[in-house]
């Protein structure tokens, strides 16, 4: 069988912890990081609350840095340079082209943006930073991380709304296969600016619930939408041939699917692409031993979800759980933040919980892992995230199994 | 019209671009090329493009491309200052 690339590294910008480490802690302490906007103001707004990264950037990052990055952007940095030293990688000691880097985006540095346009309508050109130039575009946060870093390899980004923290992760892995030796890849993400949450509350998706714990309430019977958030994860994926021995586990398996038109009458393609990941990965679906579920909170799209979960594994066959009601929705970082999370949960045999749920729609099918952590022995997990505009993406982790295992 | 001095300049690169932390600006640089103080064409363009606002002056097109130290660009500043932009 093909050899899986591995992860040798995480680094995690979260709502609820900076840092893996108290990322993770706050996460099996179900500590949510969800609050009232405070970014700007979101009175006039029909949504209202949102996961706030709190973080000092001028004091983590060159002073260079600070007037050409967006907010998502310093973000990410301070993620990549995590993973990096987890991994214990220094690029510049490798091939020139040996180390890439591949991330998920949304809309871009919007909020720099919005900055630098008002400047241009408000005031005049002379007024717009040069660095407007590439701080808005949605790959930015890969050029950044290369150029910092020296990361000469394969690099792109891809932008497929929420699903894009597993895609990107899918398309390095794929560098990997063709021999690249080592990539940065995940997401990290957000844009809480006025034009930004602008375009976010047009797709009537977000909770217009003011409560930060009532607002992003998936697979309940109050789900009213989700929360936007921002932050992600970045991880560092490697050729298993050359990697070190310290591994997070391997990327065993992914597919991706597009939905039908609205209208068209055939069914949603989240199902082919669980079932299309498992082939990929040589698995059943009894071999799964924990979900980490795309949990929209849209109600219609949860009962989707909660019907595939269902049809491929039974009734409350496999655990199933949402830390993301912890963060919000990190647009493009959220699927990578549930990919580390994943592998931290095989690494420590504990599955992190779903907070806030108080009335479980799904509780006769689904064994959703509810305000608590379980203990469990895991060997591998299965990843889901849906992005706005049809997007499905499933994606498998299995914890590492040395170098010599074939 | 008042000139142009270092320490103006090395306000607004911190304000335009930012300050390399191996780098220290409030000592004699002078004469010190601006990519050894860590500035790429794009942190002058910001900076030249801030002089010219605040200043209402307007400077040569090829200047950025050209300049390599504070001293130069004092120099072509200073030289336009108080010229009709």
């Amino acid at each position: 069988m093909t050899t899986a690339p591995v992860v040798t590294g995480l680094g995690v910008v979260a709502p609820n912890g900076l840092g893996v480490e108290r990322y993770w802690a706050a996460t099996l302490a179900g500590r949510a990081g969800i609050g009232p906007v405070t970014r700007f103001d979101a009175s006039g707004y029909r949504a209202r609350v949102a996961g706030e990264v709190e973080i000092d950037a001028a004091a983590l990052l060159p002073g260079r840095l600070l007037p050409q990055t967006d907010r998502m952007t310093r973000l990410a940095l301070v993620a990549a340079e995590e993973a990096l030293t987890d991994a214990g990688l220094d690029p510049s000691t490798m091939d020139r082209y040996g180390c890439g880097v591949l991330t998920a985006a949304s809309g871009g540095g919007f909020e720099f943006g919005q900055r630098e346009l008002e400047a241009l309508w408000g005031k005049d050109s002379t007024h717009v930073s040069a660095y407007q130039s590439f701080a808005w575009f949605y790959p930015v946060n890969s050029g950044q991380i290369s150029i910092r870093h020296g990361l000469r390899g394969p690099g792109g980004a891809v932008v497929t709304e929420q699903a894009g923290g597993l895609d990107a992760i899918a398309m390095a892995r794929r560098d990997i296969r063709c021999g690249t030796r080592a990539m940065v890849s995940g997401g990290v993400d957000g844009s809480l600016c006025p034009w930004s949450w602008l375009c976010q509350t047009r797709s009537g998706r977000l909770s217009p619930d003011v409560d930060a714990d009532r607002a992003y309430l998936p697979f309940d019977a109050d789900a009213s939408g989700y929360v936007p958030g921002e932050g992600g994860a970045l991880l560092v994926i490697e050729d298993p041939a050359t990697a070190g021995e310290r591994r997070y586990g391997e990327i065993a398996g992914y597919a991706a699917t597009f939905d039908p038109r609205p209208g068209s009458g055939r069914p949603p393609a989240l199902r082919r692409a669980v079932e299309l990941a498992l082939g990929d990965a040589g698995m059943d679906p009894a071999e799964v031993d924990v979900v980490f579920a795309d949990a929209s909170g849209v109600p219609d799209l949860d009962a989707q979800e909660a019907a595939v979960l269902v049809e491929l594994f039974g009734p409350r066959a496999v655990p199933v759980t949402a830390p993301k009601t912890m963060t919000g929705r990190l647009l493009g970082g959220g699927a990578a933040l549930d990919v580390a999370t994943a592998l931290l949960a095989l690494r420590d045999g504990v599955i992190p919980p779903t907070v806030h749920i108080g009335r479980p729609r799904f509780a006769d099918v689904l064994d959703l892992v509810r305000d608590e952590p379980r203990p469990a022995r895991m060997d591998s997990a299965l990843v889901l995230a849906r992005g706005h505009g049809g997007f499905n993406s499933a994606l498998l982790v299995r914890r590492g199994r040395g170098r010599d295992s074939t | 019209m008042t000139e142009m001095t270092l320490a103006d300049l090395t306000r607004l690169l911190r304000e335009c671009a930012g300050v390399d932390e191996a780098v220290d600006l409030d000592g004699d640089i002078i004469d010190v090329p601006f990519d050894e103080l860590g500035y790429d064409s794009l942190a002058l363009f910001n900076t030249v493009s801030r002089i010219e606002r605040d200043h209402s002056v307007r400077l040569p097109d090829d200047l950025v491309a050209e300049v390599t130290t504070p001293r130069w660009l004092l120099g072509v500043v200073n030289e336009h200052l108080g010229q009709p932009a």
